[in-house]
């Protein structure tokens, strides 16, 4: 099995400088890797940092110390210090990621939220609305919701959208920010489903999973944050 | 995707007297990337993008551009009229006022044709047909095609500015706060028009504003300055959410919740 996402020693702090300049430590040696098809899973409590190392893996937040190796093409990149021109790169090609929260942009359809990611990699808009419909339907999504703007949907409807968003591509590497936080159990099982397809796929997943259910049906493995605990220090 | 920018910047300065408009800003910018530059009045911003779009003369630096044909070419070392050219060919600058932008007593279409002439059109025919493809992809009614912009609200009027710089097909787009002075649903309908047609055509763009809404919206990269200078850039994402130099940090706890 290859290893397509590796993490060796990365650090992460926030440095406040409207409080003084207080520095606040989140995570310090994280280290592991994750193999294609299998999902691991980010355990520790509220607070520990798991968003902080999902965040850092999409290069949304930057990086103090430490490596993250991506397999990337044919080639490996360190995400951790690669420019921001190569973070896209990677994000349209090798990593995707699925928020817990919807930005939603105004005027644009749910259909068309969902499809944008495969018309950004350059894919027909018809057959990409084709494969958002599908998702969408798999989702239990209302067909009557499809051309609206997802702005005004409830939390549910939203986040299936954005589960719809971050599942449609075929990213190698699928980052999970709770993706089950405010679904009903059925369309809990749908998103347990989608994962396994994934894995079944190959792909590389990670994931922060609150729901004790969907974690137990989904994890292959419990990465353990607080082994990567800097000790808190008072702000 | 290409391997070479469209544009290189390398230490450029531009000071008013012993003033600083801005200082040694450096960056490269690829094809179909949109570029946010933000900051307070005053930070520089705007002399920047004068700079860029030469329409002021840097103090120093340099800024070099990929033409059309491949060849790199030295902004400032062009002549008045190649540049001239390349502002009404290969580049647009919409204003935030579309009256410096437009030609307020003039049609509609007349306005968006212009351009098109300028680039050696001639057939009235042809101009006219075109015309009417932009003032719809911009959403304005082709019945309004032999009004003035004079006759045009806020919103219209800088939708017709964007259709009389993007009908010649220009690669790079200087953006002036696009959005500043509209109200917020004509905004939000104008952002939506300009993040697609700059998806669809695969421009890139240099959009200044002090809206770090409008940039998230957008913008893959950003820029933040500070009396004159860069103190922080990356990632629009990035930077939004994980701020690190004071000042960002500043500006970013400063953004009223909704």
């Amino acid at each position: 099995m290859a290893t397509p996402l590796v993490v060796s020693d990365v650090a992460k702090s926030f440095t406040m400088h409207l409080r003084d300049g207080v520095t606040l430590p989140v995570v310090a040696g994280v280290s592991f890797s994750i193999r294609t098809g299998e999902c691991a899973v980010l355990g520790g409590p509220s607070g520990a940092g798991k968003s902080s190392i999902l965040k850092m893996l999409y290069g949304n937040y930057a990086v103090d110390e430490g490596q993250i190796i991506v397999q990337h093409g044919n080639g490996l990149i360190d995400l951790a210090s690669a420019t921001p021109r190569t973070v896209l790169a990677i994000r349209r090609q090798t990593i995707g990621y699925v928020s817990q929260f919807l930005r939603t942009v105004p005027r644009v359809s749910a259909l068309d939220v969902v499809a944008e990611p495969l018309v950004e990699r350059g894919e027909d808009r018809e057959a990409a609305r084709a494969k958002a419909r599908s998702l969408l339907a798999q989702l239990n999504l209302p067909e009557k919701l499809w051309a609206l703007p997802p702005a005004t949907f409830s939390g549910g409807e939203q986040q299936r959208v954005n589960i719809a968003r971050g599942f449609i591509t075929e990213h190698p590497i699928l980052l999970l920010d709770e993706p089950t936080a405010s679904l009903d159990a059925k369309n809990r099982d749908v998103v347990v489903e989608l994962i396994a397809a994934k894995k079944a796929a190959g792909v590389a997943l990670l994931g922060i999973f609150h729901d004790l259910d969907v974690r137990d049906a989904v994890a292959d493995r419990v990465i353990d944050v607080t082994a990567f605990a800097t000790g808190k220090v008072a702000a | 995707m290409t391997d070479e920018p469209l544009l290189r910047v390398s230490a450029l300065s531009k000071f008013y007297g012993s003033r600083v408009g801005c200082e040694n800003v450096t960056f490269d910018l690829w094809p179909g990337e949109v570029l946010a530059v933000v900051g307070e009045s005053g930070s520089g911003k705007t002399t920047l993008l004068n700079c860029l779009s030469t329409r002021l003369l840097p103090s120093s630096g340099t800024a070099s551009y990929r033409m059309r044909d491949g060849q790199w070419r030295e902004l400032y070392r062009m002549s008045e009229a190649e540049r001239r050219f390349l502002m009404r060919t290969d580049w647009g600058f919409v204003h935030q006022n579309p009256a410096d932008g437009l030609r307020m007593t003039v049609s509609a279409g007349a306005n968006v044709g212009e351009r098109l002439m300028a680039v050696g059109d001639r057939h009235y025919g042809r101009i006219r047909a075109t015309a009417v493809d932009w003032l719809s992809r911009v959403e304005i009614d082709e019945d309004r095609i032999d009004d003035e912009p004079r006759a045009f609200s806020g919103g219209m009027r800088q939708r017709l500015q964007i259709a009389r710089n993007l009908v010649t097909g220009p690669r790079l787009v200087f953006m002036d706060e696009p959005t500043g002075g509209l109200d917020v649903s004509v905004q939000a309908r104008l952002l939506d028009l300009l993040r697609r047609l700059v998806t669809d055509l695969g421009l890139a763009a240099i959009v200044v504003t002090h809206d770090l809404a409008v940039a998230r919206l957008l913008s893959q990269r950003m820029m933040v300055m500070k009396d004159g200078r860069v103190v922080e850039s990356g990632l629009t994402d990035r930077v939004l959410d994980d701020p690190r130099a004071p000042y960002t940090q500043l500006l970013v706890s400063s953004i009223l919740q909704v």
